[in-house]
């Protein structure tokens, strides 16, 4: 997909008549049309069908779950008895943080339960992002750059920045686990004594690191992607024209590249803000590294139905998120695939 | 040109559907199996033994015994993975689904009345009754829920304080005692006192235990948060006290007992509060530093020993099983003395019956088996409550805060007594 994406705007005068869509409709070609529809139907079947059962229902099943209480104890038996209905407050719990007061009613959530980490829990996980998407994004782009020359080797280089990306992130975790303990190599090697994972903002840059080092090849291999689709000729009429290489970089390769730059940001950004297996195994999620990913794992181990009313939240946040970028994306899209449709 | 247009929102719907779906596996009912627990009693034929990773390879070894002595009532094994949370999740679903294929599960101390309250687990009496009397006590107040008993404490474990024979020469009895020897360690310039404080589980352990060492408690006998007593601040300070001072080295807010292990090895502690494991790695490792100096003794407490926090593992049979007869006689056979000896022997694990620590060959194999015996006996079970994942996490986020003086230990107590409170109000 993001390959497809660069040159369309430049070669579009080059393949302007689309020869893609070659006979007009004509009246003859309904029944072929209606037929070739139902075939189409049947053959997607299977994979709508299957779709619903691994995503959908799942998504429904969580959505009445958040509505449900989670189970309370009776004090007579000791036993666990059904919540029943909970109208929103699973999601008071969390967004205004009312948690459950011990006579009844609702107190604001004291510090120590996973109700009153929401909003920091938020916040970090957007800071994550932020940081680690805008961190990757430049290193990418700089590597994909050294990638896209033609060199001695560049073959090898490929593939071993690839490394990291292809490391499990609970290996990398691990990993950079030992590097950040006291004793740890990172200490040894720059002879300080930071408390890597043991006070807030050393813990942060360590998931920050770790992050960035794992995920900037994946970056770098979408923007690279995109570069190699710019024609060298573009670059060399430039060049005639007496551009600079900066001009070159700002006037050619960056509007050229956006659009694949834009997809591979907006899969990190979707990606980060599901962030998990680093703060979780490097920190645990101490010092404010808690993401709201680790707080769904820890409210599942106590309650189904505030943690499906959470993920439900989770979901929202990163749909509204992901809509800001389609849209923002969509923009371009759109205008290029008008364009090409005002041709034809 | 379409399918890009239509790429992009698939894929960014693709994308948020993972994140939701993947959490909304879980659910169902909870209650349940109250009829369950009267069917099945005298049901023989072959079970299913679920337990965790099988590391020190005791169980194969064991069920092959049983096998050859009830051709009738075999015993299949199924091993779950190492992790203890994996392990918790396993079981929950399974019980769920109401398996009858569970039979009998090994069960953590700290999961047993969480899956009692959820009527998953047989309450072992009347028919099923099992004689405890020769068991440590401690052992069988963890595998207990309001007075009944529902595991059969299959292993058990307790906190030790290593020491280096060499700098003290008689261990410390009390907690201020030790504190007094710090002096020795400043003049070696290593660290006095080191637990486990990350926030994780084992930070649960180690403040619960210097709660229930001062003689305070997490949870009263009815369960209710009893944090707000002199004796849980007086415990609570004194790790708070110890930390400002420098006492308990500043990188031990990231030990888990590894790195505490790694650290005393190298020498760089005085005092260590581990798990008996210790041993063995400390006096046969080649790195170790303290091969020859180490030495062992009960917890500190106010007056005498103090009271660790228990560990181990106890065999439930699942209301769902459909032979419970036969799952009776496999958890006696778990608890016999000559099990429990191989257990100790061939895996290291710490046994439930009292007269085994006192036994000679044991202890010329295992020579931390008396100062075990009297942490364990000394024993406090971590709070014994439905709701333990949201207590262990109030111990934990709360006791951080305070050993790092974000907090004076009054606000931690009394968050953690509020935060406790506000779970087990379920909803």
């Amino acid at each position: 997909m993001a390959t497809e994406v660069g040159p369309t705007s430049v070669k579009a005068p080059a393949s302007g008549g689309a020869p893609i869509h070659h006979a007009p409709k004509g009246v003859g070609e309904d029944n072929r049309i209606a037929t070739q529809g139902r075939w189409a139907a049947w053959l997607l079947a299977p994979t709508i069908i299957a779709l619903s059962v691994v995503i959908v229902y799942p998504i429904i099943t969580a959505i009445v779950m958040s509505f449900q209480k989670d189970a309370g104890l009776d004090p007579a038996t000791g036993l666990f008895t059904e919540g029943g209905p909970a109208g929103f407050s699973n999601y008071t719990n969390w967004i205004f943080q009312q948690c459950p007061a011990p006579g009844g009613g609702t107190v604001d959530c004291p510090p120590g339960t996973l109700g009153a980490q929401f909003w920091s829990a938020t916040g970090t996980t957007f800071f994550f992002a932020a940081v680690t998407v805008a961190l990757e994004t430049v290193l990418g782009f700089w590597m994909a750059v050294i990638m896209a020359r033609a060199f001695r080797g560049r073959s090898l280089v490929r593939a071993a920045v690839l490394v990291p990306w292809a490391i499990p992130t609970a290996v990398t975790a691990k990993l950079w686990l030992f590097i950040f303990a006291f004793e740890g190599i990172g200490n040894k090697l720059f002879n300080t004594a930071v408390l890597w994972t043991g006070s807030e903002w050393p813990a942060r840059w360590a998931v920050i690191i770790a992050d960035v080092w794992k995920t900037t090849p994946f970056m770098a291999l979408l923007i690279l992607a995109g570069l190699q689709m710019i024609p060298a000729e573009v670059y060399e009429a430039a060049k005639v024209d007496g551009a600079s290489a900066w001009q070159r970089f700002r006037m050619i390769t960056l509007p050229l590249v956006k659009p694949a730059l834009m997809v591979a940001i907006l899969f990190r950004t979707l990606d980060a803000l599901r962030m998990f297996d680093l703060p979780y195994i490097l920190t645990g999620g101490a010092n404010n590294t808690t993401t709201l990913s680790i707080l769904v794992i820890n409210q599942i181990r106590q309650g189904f139905n505030a943690a499906a009313a959470l993920s439900t939240i989770t979901f929202f946040i990163i749909f509204i998120v992901a809509f800001i970028f389609v849209r923002f994306l969509g923009a371009n899209v759109v205008e290029q695939t008008g364009a090409g449709k005002g041709k034809k | 040109m379409k399918t890009r247009n239509l790429l992009l929102p698939i894929a960014t719907a693709g994308v948020l559907a993972m994140t939701l779906s993947a959490c909304g596996g879980g659910g169902g009912g909870t209650t349940g199996g109250n009829d369950a627990a009267s069917q099945g009693l005298d049901g023989r034929g072959p079970i299913t033994y679920v337990q965790g990773k099988d590391n020190s390879n005791v169980v194969r070894p064991l069920i092959d015994k049983w096998n050859a002595a009830h051709p009738n009532e075999k015993v299949t094994f199924k091993e779950q993975t190492d992790q203890a949370d994996q392990q918790h999740d396993d079981l929950v679903q399974h019980f769920q689904a109401k398996d009858p294929g569970y039979d009998v599960a090994s069960v953590d101390v700290v999961w047993t009345a969480e899956f009692a309250a959820k009527g998953w687990l047989q309450p072992l009496k009347d028919k099923m009754a099992l004689d405890t009397s020769a068991m440590i006590k401690p052992t069988v107040d963890a595998a207990s829920y309001k007075g009944t008993l529902y595991a059969a404490p299959e292993s058990s474990d307790g906190g030790i304080l290593y020491y280096r024979k060499d700098l003290v020469p008689t261990p410390p009895k009390t907690w201020d005692e030790m504190m007094s020897m710090c002096s020795v360690a400043k003049s070696h310039n290593m660290g006095c006192y080191s637990g486990q404080f990350k926030k994780y589980e084992g930070l649960t352990v180690n403040a619960s235990e210097a709660i229930n060492s001062a003689g305070g408690a997490v949870l009263d006998e009815n369960g209710k948060p009893n944090l707000l007593t002199a004796e849980a601040k007086a415990g609570m300070a004194n790790l708070v006290k110890a930390y400002a001072d420098g006492e308990i080295p500043k990188e031990a807010i990231t030990f888990q007992e590894e790195e505490s292990r790694q650290a005393f090895q190298d020498g760089k502690l005085l005092f260590l509060r581990n798990w008996p494991y210790v041993y063995n790695l400390a006096t046969t490792e080649g790195s170790s530093k303290v091969k020859d100096v180490l030495g062992m003794t009960a917890l500190p407490g106010k007056a005498g020993p103090g009271a660790s926090s228990l560990g181990g593992h106890s065999a439930a049979v699942s209301v769902y099983s459909k032979n419970k007869a036969t799952a009776l006689d496999f958890l006696k056979f778990l608890t016999t003395e000559e099990t429990q000896k191989f257990f100790a022997t061939k895996g290291s694990l710490a046994p439930v019956l009292g007269s085994l620590y006192d036994d000679k060959e044991l202890v010329a194999k295992l020579p931390y088996l008396p100062v075990l015996k009297t942490s364990i006996e000394n024993a406090k079970p971590r709070p014994v409550t439905p709701f333990y994942p949201a207590v262990t996490k109030a111990i934990q986020e709360n006791a951080y805060s305070a050993i790092k003086g974000e907090k004076t230990v009054d606000a931690a107590l009394s968050d953690m007594q509020k935060s406790i409170e506000s779970a087990s109000a379920g909803q």
